[in-house]
């Protein structure tokens, strides 16, 4: 199984927690709005899932 | 749509929550979900999700009763801990996990507080203590540092703060444990480890309100206040390394006391069956 970064943009309050303690400066905010700024620079780490208070991004396991 | 986790265990019909941007109220609840789903799946020992019943008082920690999608009940203001020992007496095979906040817990429900840590109830009291009254405009609460501002106290709080699991210890809860929301999985484990525990205990998790707190008070917004819980919240063994002058903002992470004490309702159970007994022995 692999895994990909999904983002509920709907659900995004815009506190820039994931992307102020995103490891690798993948995350960026466009608009109050949390967007993959860099998916190469994305190690599936899952720091921002772990603190986002609104369940907004988090990663998901995809069949290859 | 959200994770599996979030779709399996909150009402997502009731999402996005009404916590603020940055609240840290909703990453504890993510805590609790983590550490109920760790349970129900345990291979040795699992909790059937059927039983859990999650109990709030009233306030923004509250919500969290109504957002997690079990037998579920938000009580009034300051009883939470007295509805979910009710419920605990009548149904002692429930596991019972109270979410509480500052306020609810340790001013209007102080009393029965102590009193449920001093039974040694099989309960599990999370206090997302966020040193404010959020919900209602910033008032200041039992737990807002001396000095620092809320609504009701313009030019700093006279009041010397509550240190909620050094009194649920005092009052002889078996399990007091201090979490925070920076660190997680940490605060999860702890939550764990509380709802296993037999007997009272309270996982006292430092939330941040950065709407009213960090506003009131110049912490800055929520990344700033979790940086500084990043920098503050020392596990146990380094906290009790540093000499007194060096602790002052930093906090102890981590189980502070366990005890095996008799439990409440086992306690009960063989009081009703002595004395059906002696009923017995009268016929």
């Amino acid at each position: 199984m692999a895994k990909v970064l999904v983002i509920e943009t709907s659900w995004c309050k815009g506190c820039g927690i994931c992307t102020a303690f995103c490891p690798k400066n993948a995350l960026e905010l466009v608009g109050e709005k949390v967007r993959l700024k860099n998916t190469n620079a994305c190690v599936l780490c899952g720091l921002c899932e772990l603190r986002c208070p609104d369940y907004a991004i988090y990663l998901k396991e995809v069949s290859k | 749509m959200p994770s599996e986790l979030i779709y399996n265990y909150m009402r997502i019909d009731h999402l996005p929550h009404i916590w603020c941007a940055g609240c840290g109220n909703g990453v504890l609840t993510h805590d609790v979900v983590r550490a109920i789903d760790s349970l129900c799946n345990d291979p040795d020992r699992p909790i059937p999700r059927e039983k859990v019943v999650i109990v709030s008082g009233i306030g923004c920690s509250s919500r969290a009763a109504g957002y997690l999608d079990f037998n579920s009940m938000h009580t009034t203001h300051g009883r939470a801990i007295a509805f979910a020992s009710g419920i605990k007496i009548a149904n002692p095979e429930l596991t019972v996990v109270v979410i509480t906040g500052d306020g609810d817990c340790a001013a209007i429900g102080g009393n029965h507080l102590i009193h449920a840590c001093r039974r040694n109830i099989d309960l599990t009291v999370v206090v997302f203590n966020n040193e404010i009254y959020g919900m209602t405009g910033g008032q200041y609460s039992p737990t807002t540092p001396r000095g620092d501002k809320g609504t009701t106290a313009v030019y700093g709080v006279v009041d010397r703060p509550f240190d909620i699991a050094a009194l649920a210890a005092g009052a002889g809860a078996s399990f007091t444990a201090r979490g925070d929301v920076y660190h997680v999985k940490e605060t999860t484990e702890l939550i764990r480890q509380g709802i296993r525990h037999k007997g009272f205990s309270l996982i006292d998790c430092r939330s941040v309100c950065p709407t009213y707190y960090g506003r009131k008070n110049k912490k800055g917004d929520a990344v700033q206040m979790l940086k500084w819980q990043k920098e503050n919240g020392l596990p146990m063994k380094q906290y009790r390394a540093l000499p007194p002058e060096q602790r002052a903002d930093k906090y102890a992470l981590g189980i502070l006391s366990r005890n095996e004490y008799p439990e409440y309702t086992e306690e009960y159970q063989k009081i009703i069956e002595m004395a059906m007994a002696e009923k017995g022995k009268e016929k």
